[in-house]
């Protein structure tokens, strides 16, 4: 039965989702065994029989209050109950961060740049992975998402974590990863003929894990990186018009 | 009013008898041949809709092997389908469905041919206009047409069109192709226009005498509505179309980041449209099954004013919920806060609807007829397809299941649960009145088993894949781990698909052999109350003799115990004594 069912979540705010999930899950499951019980119900009483009259009716008030007032106070309420979750991971600022990447999505490619020894981001000792993102485990995590062609769009789906990356504009969101792992990012917004198959994978670390790996891939030295940087620089194809978009906003 | 339909009077003296094949077959003015123009062209679109559907299905299950019968056309690949091909497929196979199918037969024909019949009006305000907006719809339709044999291929960017994929050609590949996608839309856009203006002038102005707003059939007032929203939402997406095809031919900048333009601009326009066009789909579609379930359940329509101001609701609410569309498109997320809101209150005039659904058949005397069969398939599925929704409405779970298999799964539910069976409910309802002849039954109910069964075979699976994770417009799902488990779903689906496929043939055969040796039709074959069921079968040109029907009562008058038979027509006189003589 469990392959028939959301993925395992191991994001912070994906609990929260997964519970909304489940309870809209059963106010429309109870819902439509409902509707569909009553509608065979009535489909087998009154077929036609000869020698009987159907009802006359042109309706009922009070019904009509009971159907229009009950739906509404559910759905009413199932909007209080959503806009928490919400406001948590798109409004408000984003808890303080541990870890920041900047993604810069491409055709077909997750472009993942880690800031280097100095934390800050468009300097020399940047660093620039294709399609691997690595992060610690319980562990607040930044992503400044970008798009230096079209959209994209950034979808963990353990993570329960969705975001397009625009052309023009840097778009942040968060994510705290509670399990180590090895996690798919596919992009989930049509982005050319290489759409399907754009796919990435985040590392999920413990905290040993991930210093080791820092440790040789974040602060190593300064030369071979940028020499690195500037190979993935070349080989990506004739940048189109978009590219310097890049900058913009925010 | 008078005015108008005085100059028709004055037509039918020197004009009937004289018009020859071309102005009766081809550039017909009369209403019910456009009705019958506009539901040849969607229903021969729909075969191309559909076999492309079926290319989309094979490539899921069996990913990369060859499209039997593919094999001639793509000759590079041996009926491979390549990921540039798969999405021109699935592009075209919503755009061809939504643009030239359903559209067509549920606001085109359908709405042609109920409102001048069922109002008790002789024809359209505007004859020749009426004409036009056939002669251009068909016209934009053979344009959409050429697109599939252009260098580079048809457009690829979903029927969406998300810029600024679609608006550089280097981001797919696609020149003429996407540039034909905008032309054709443009035009479709115009020829829609002519149609809507068409119908609010004809239900405003040409109601027969005593045919009140609210003694309206319900499928009148939901065409009624249903052009509203034509005429006020078409054009954004004709402007839109317009600014795409300049972004990408006189390089203007509206949609491109690179000249200063704003990809969520395009978004915006496309879903202030997309979702009122949503309402456009499914609307008539309601108003289709509340005509059909009283005539079946012999019982007046349940809550006939709840029924009529729930459609102008949705009419209202649909120009406020476009943005749940963009939840996670970079759109404001405080904009997604209004968005939920405005989307989860929709919802309540779907389900006041359902309810009074329900309601008509509650005490009614059911007869399973082939209409009443496909309007509860209906009714079924559009619950179905509603409840899904609230998933969605709810930001938080949007954010996991947009652009996955549950949307695709949900949009299906809506219309082809929705608004294709209520297609099919009305072919089968006034083919009598249309053609003059009766289908077959038995074939009939053959066809809604296999399109009920099969449907919900190939469509329900789309939620459990879509929970899965499974992204929509994906090209092979085995590409990606996490989908792995779950791709015994997508070739089970496609098995239903091509079953699905195969019961529509049923419907082919039924359509073309009743057209030319079905059992001639009675005048009222279901015993309705409605007026164009006083019209002969199918009506002449002008649908009455030299007196119009006057209108006495409300639409659904069954099964009033006052009265002999167990339907009262809207146009029999209350006095006893006339009531008999009147007529037919």
């Amino acid at each position: 039965m469990l392959d028939w069912w959301l993925p395992e979540n191991v994001s912070t705010y994906g609990r929260d989702i997964d519970w909304l999930f489940h309870l809209i899950y059963y106010i429309t499951g109870i819902t439509a065994i409902l509707v569909f019980a009553t509608m065979l119900a009535f489909l087998v009483m009154y077929k036609d029989r000869p020698g009987r009259r159907a009802r006359y009716t042109h309706g009922n008030t009070t019904l009509e209050i009971v159907w229009t007032v009950v739906p509404s106070l559910i759905l009413v309420i199932l909007t209080f109950l959503s806009a928490p979750a919400w406001s948590k991971i798109k409004i408000q600022a984003p808890p303080a961060s541990d870890v920041v990447v900047q993604v810069t999505a491409k055709q077909f490619n997750w472009q993942v740049t880690y800031p280097g020894a100095d934390g800050t981001f468009g300097t020399a000792d940047d660093k620039t992975h294709l399609d691997e993102m690595h992060v610690p485990v319980n562990k607040v995590v930044h992503v400044r998402l970008r798009s230096q062609d079209v959209i994209h769009s950034f979808f963990v789906p353990q993570f329960r974590m969705k975001q397009d990356a625009v052309p023009g504009r840097e778009i942040v969101q968060w994510f705290e990863a509670t399990k180590p792992g090895k996690y798919e990012l596919p992009c989930a917004e049509l982005c050319g003929f290489g759409h399907s198959g754009m796919r990435g994978w985040i590392y999920v670390h413990t905290p040993d894990d991930y210093q080791k790996w820092a440790a040789e891939n974040l602060t190593a030295a300064v030369a071979p990186a940028a020499a690195d940087e500037k190979k993935s620089e070349e080989t990506k194809p004739a940048p189109p018009a978009a590219a310097k978009g890049g900058k913009a906003k925010r | 009013m008078s005015a108008i339909t005085g100059t028709a009077h004055a037509h039918t003296a020197h004009e009937h008898h004289e018009l020859g094949f071309v102005r009766t077959y081809i550039f017909s003015t009369d209403h019910k041949m456009i009705s019958r123009q506009f539901l040849f062209l969607g229903l021969l679109m729909m075969i191309l809709g559909g076999v492309l559907a079926l290319i989309v299905r094979w490539q899921l299950a069996w990913p990369e092997t060859a499209v039997p019968g593919l094999g001639s056309i793509l000759k590079e690949t041996g009926g491979i389908l390549e990921p540039s091909t798969y999405n021109m497929a699935f592009t075209m196979h919503a755009t061809i469905m939504i643009f030239f199918v359903v559209m067509p037969i549920l606001a085109g024909s359908f709405g042609n041919f109920c409102i001048p019949l069922m109002i008790g009006a002789r024809d359209m305000a505007f004859p020749f206009l009426n004409m036009l907006s056939f002669w251009v719809t068909a016209t934009a339709g053979v344009i959409m047409l050429t697109g599939f044999f252009v260098e580079g291929g048809h457009a690829a960017a979903g029927w969406t069109s998300y810029v600024p994929l679609s608006a550089v050609t280097a981001y797919t590949g696609v020149n003429w192709g996407q540039n034909i996608w905008c032309i054709s839309l443009f035009i479709m856009g115009v020829g829609s226009m002519m149609g809507s203006i068409n119908y609010i002038t004809t239900i405003i102005n040409m109601r027969a005498p005593g045919m009140h707003l609210f003694r309206m059939p319900l499928v009148v007032w939901s065409l009624f509505i249903t052009a509203v929203l034509l005429l006020l939402a078409l054009p954004v997406l004709t402007s839109g179309v317009a600014m795409l095809l300049f972004d990408r031919t006189l390089g203007t900048s509206w949609f491109r980041p690179s000249g200063g333009g704003e990809p969520l601009l395009w978004q915006h326009l496309f879903w202030y449209f997309g979702h009122p066009e949503v309402y456009i789909l499914i609307l008539p579609a309601m108003g289709i099954a509340s005509e059909i379930l009283p005539v079946f359940s012999r019982k007046p329509i349940f809550g006939y004013h709840a029924m009529a101001f729930s459609m102008i609701g949705i009419a209202f609410l649909s120009w406020i919920v476009y943005g749940h569309h963009m939840f996670v498109s970079g759109m404001n997320p405080s904009l997604g806060m209004a968005f939920m809101v405005s989307t989860m209150i929709i919802a309540v005039p779907s389900a006041i609807k359902t309810f009074n659904w329900l309601g008509t058949l509650w005490g009614g005397r059911i007869q399973f007829k082939v209409p009443m069969l496909f309007a509860l398939g209906f009714v079924s599925m559009f619950v179905i397809g509603g409840l899904s929704g609230i998933f969605m409405a709810s930001t938080p779970v949007d954010i996991y299941i947009q652009d996955t298999y549950f949307i695709v799964a949900h949009i299906h539910y809506v219309v082809f649960g929705g608004s294709i069976f209520g297609a099919f409910a009305a072919i089968y309802f006034w083919f009598p009145k249309m053609f003059g002849r009766m289908t077959n039954p038995a074939l009939g109910h053959l066809h809604f088993w296999g399109t009920f069964i099969f449907f919900n075979w190939v469509f329900f699976p789309m939620h459990i894949i879509g929970v899965g994770g499974q992204m929509r417009r994906i090209y092979n799902p085995m590409q990606y781990e996490f989908l792995q488990h779950q791709q015994h779903w997508n070739v089970f689906m496609t098995y239903g698909a091509l079953l699905l496929g195969a019961a529509q043939i049923l419907f082919a055969i039924n359509f073309l052999w009743s057209l030319f040796a079905g059992r001639k039709a009675p005048l009222n074959p279901w015993n309705s109350t409605t007026l164009e069921w006083t019209a002969a079968s199918p009506p002449p040109h002008l649908n009455w003799g030299p007196t119009l029907p006057t209108v006495y009562r409300g639409p659904y008058e069954y099964s009033d115990p006052e009265a002999a038979d167990d339907y009262l027509p809207q146009s029999q006189p209350p006095a006893r004594a006339g009531a008999r003589a009147r007529g037919h």
